[in-house]
C-alpha cells in the first residue's frame, strides 16, 4: 500500500524580471510502506525542490504530495527530513543527547524514559558514550549520525534523505549506507533516499525513481532485484548491480541529448 | 583576550613599565609634574580616597545609573530587534527611521535630555538609554535575521510551532550576536554616564573628575580616571566571563575553526 504519493508536482521559481522558470515539472511516484525509495538524477536537477515540497516546507506550483491519505500543506506530523549539511542542521547549543531529545519533544514526548529512548537512539546509530559532547565535537559522518538519530527519534513513517551522506568521505559513507539499511530494517520506516551517486543508490535501494535534467521529471522507475542483506563488497560484485548501473546511467546522460 | 598564564605575565609586566615611564617622566619634569603628578602620588591619592569611601560612593552613584539605562535598553530592544528580524515588513517599515536615528552621536542627546528630564537621574538614564539602543538593535535583529535556513527548515520538519521555533531555535541560534550587541553597549554606557554627569550632575564619577580638576586637585582628577579605567577593566571581565559561561558551546565551536 502506498503511504507517500506525489501526484504531477510541479516547483516554478519567479525570477528577477518576472519570468517563471519550472524546476520540476509534473512528477508522478508512489512509495509503498516500508519500501526503500532512491531518486537519482543530475545535479541542479531539483531533487532538493522536490524534497522541500514534500516535507511541506515549500508549497508547490502544481499538482500535490499524498502522505497517508492526507494531503500534504505544511509539514506532515509522520515525515521527517534530513538534510546534507549536518553542520548547518544540529542545534549547536545543544549536546549530541540534547539534539535527538528535540525530536521526542517535539513528538510531544515528555515522560521520564525520554532520555532513556534518546540513549538507545544513540547506541543504535553507534554513538554511546558522546551523550555529553557538542556536535563540533564530532567528525563529519558523526554529525551526520546525530541527525539521523535525531530524526528517527521523532518517530516518522517517512524519512525523507537529501543526499545525507554527501558531504562525507568515502570511507564514512560506505559505513554510514550500512547503518542505514540497519536502522531501516530494525525501525520498518519507509525511506525516500535522494542521490546522485547511482551506485549507492542501488546499494541502498528496493526500488529507483530516475530524473531527468532541469525541469526535472521522472524518466525512468527501476526495480532493484538485488537480495538482502547487501554486502558493500559481494552486492557491488554482483553483475546485476553492473547492469543496472549502466542502464541508470544510460537513461540519465540519455535523457541530455534527446 | 587572552587567559594563557605567559601572556597575562607579558601584560603586566608591560603595565608595570608604563608606570614606571609615568613617574620618571613626571618626576624628571620632561612633562609638568602640576599637571601630571607622579603616579606614586596619583596612587596614594587613590587609596585615600578608596578607603575614605568618596570614590566607592561617586562609582555607586553612577553604576546606578548606568545599570538603569543599559537594563532599560535591552529589557526593550532585545525584543524589538527579535521582532525586527523576524518580520521583514516591520523592519522595512522602520528601517529609514533606525538608519536616521542611528548616525546620531549619543552626546548630542545630552542636551534633548535636558529639556525632557532636567539635570536629574532621569538625563542620565535616558541618554544611556538611547545610546546603547543601537550596538544591541541591530546585533539581534542580524542575528535572527541570519539564522541559517538549514536549521529553520530543520525544526520546521519536526512540526514545531512558531513560538517554540523562536524560543528554541532562532534566539539560541542568535545569542551570540546579541551578547556582542550588549558588550559593545557596555562600553558605551561607561562613556556616556561620565559625560552627562559632566554636563549636567552634581554627583557620580564625571562629576568627580570634572569638579576635582576645576578646584585643581589634579591627582584626585586622575584618581577618578584610573578608578573608572579599574571599573571598565572588571566589567568586562564580567561580561567575558558570564558570556563564556552561558555561551560556552559557541565559545568551543568558533575557538575549534580558528
Amino acid at each position: 500500500m502506498a503511504i507517500l504519493e506525489v501526484e504531477a508536482l510541479s516547483k516554478s521559481y519567479r525570477q528577477a524580471g518576472g519570468e517563471s522558470t519550472p524546476a520540476i515539472q509534473e512528477i508522478s511516484f508512489q512509495v509503498d510502506q516500508g519500501e526503500f525509495v532512491s531518486l537519482v538524477g543530475p545535479s541542479g536537477c531539483g531533487k532538493t525542490t522536490l524534497l522541500m515540497c514534500m516535507a511541506g516546507l515549500l508549497a508547490p506550483s502544481g499538482g500535490r504530495v499524498v502522505v497517508k491519505g492526507e494531503q500534504v500543506a505544511g509539514p506532515p506530523r509522520n515525515l521527517v527530513l534530513v538534510f546534507q549539511e549536518y553542520n548547518r542542521s544540529l542545534f549547536a547549543w545543544r549536546t549530541v543527547l540534547g539534539n535527538v531529545l528535540f525530536g521526542l519533544e517535539a513528538k510531544g514526548n515528555s515522560s521520564r524514559d525520554t532520555e532513556k529512548k534518546a540513549k538507545h537512539l544513540l547506541g543504535l546509530v553507534g554513538l554511546e558514550g558522546f551523550e555529553r559532547h557538542y556536535p563540533w565535537e564530532l567528525s563529519g559522518g558523526m554529525q551526520q549520525r546525530v541527525a539521523i538519530a535525531r530524526a528517527l527519534a521523532y518517530e516518522p513513517e517517512v524519512l525523507l534523505m537529501d543526499e545525507p551522506f554527501g558531504s562525507v568521505d568515502a570511507m564514512t559513507r560506505l559505513e554510514l549506507e550500512d547503518s542505514l539499511l540497519k536502522l531501516w530494517k530494525e525501525l520498518c520506516t519507509t525511506i525516500l533516499f535522494v542521490t546522485h551517486d547511482i551506485e549507492e543508490a542501488i546499494y541502498l535501494s528496493d526500488r529507483i525513481q530516475v530524473l531527468g535534467r532541469r525541469p526535472s521529471r521522472v524518466i525512468g522507475d527501476v526495480v532493484v532485484p538485488l537480495s538482502r542483506p547487501r554486502d558493500q563488497l559481494a552486492t557491488r560484485a554482483d553483475g546485476r548491480f553492473m547492469e543496472l548501473r549502466n542502464e541508470i546511467y544510460r537513461q540519465i546522460s540519455g535523457d541530455g541529448v534527446s | 583576550m587572552s587567559w594563557n598564564p605567559e601572556s597575562k605575565l607579558n601584560g603586566v609586566a608591560v603595565l608595570l613599565g608604563v608606570v614606571a615611564v609615568w613617574e620618571i617622566a613626571s618626576r624628571t619634569e620632561v612633562v609638568n609634574p602640576l599637571f601630571v603628578p607622579p603616579m606614586s602620588k596619583i596612587l596614594r591619592s587613590f587609596f585615600t580616597l578608596v578607603a575614605a569611601g568618596d570614590i566607592p560612593a561617586q562609582i555607586l552613584t553612577s553604576m546606578k545609573r548606568a545599570a538603569a539605562g543599559y537594563l532599560l535598553a535591552a529589557a526593550v530592544f532585545i525584543p524589538l530587534g527579535v521582532a525586527l528580524g523576524l518580520f521583514k515588513k516591520i523592519r522595512r517599515m522602520l528601517e529609514i527611521v533606525i538608519e536616521m536615528a542611528r548616525p546620531i552621536p549619543p552626546p548630542v542627546v545630552v542636551p534633548v535630555a535636558m529639556l525632557l528630564f532636567g539635570l536629574g537621574d532621569g538625563m542620565k538614564v535616558f541618554v544611556i538609554f538611547f545610546s546603547c539602543a543601537w550596538p544591541i538593535l541591530l546585533n539581534t535583529l542580524d542575528g535572527v535575521k541570519n539564522v541559517d535556513r538549514v536549521l529553520i527548515y530543520t525544526a520546521r520538519t519536526f512540526g514545531v510551532s512558531r513560538g517554540r521555533l523562536v524560543t528554541e531555535v532562532i534566539l539560541p541560534a542568535a545569542s551570540p550576536q546579541i551578547a556582542t550587541g550588549l558588550r559593545i553597549s557596555l562600553g558605551i554606557t561607561l562613556i556616556l554616564v561620565v559625560i552627562s554627569e559632566m554636563v549636567g550632575s552634581s554627583d557620580g564619577i564625571g562629576y568627580f573628575i570634572l569638579d576635582s580638576q576645576r578646584r585643581f586637585k589634579v591627582d584626585q582628577m586622575y584618581a577618578g580616571m584610573l578608578s573608572l579605567a579599574l571599573l571598565g577593566y572588571l566589567l568586562n571581565i564580567i561580561f567575558l566571563l558570564a558570556t563564556n559561561t552561558l555561551l560556552s558551546w559557541h565559545r568551543g565551536m568558533t575557538s575549534e575553526e580558528k
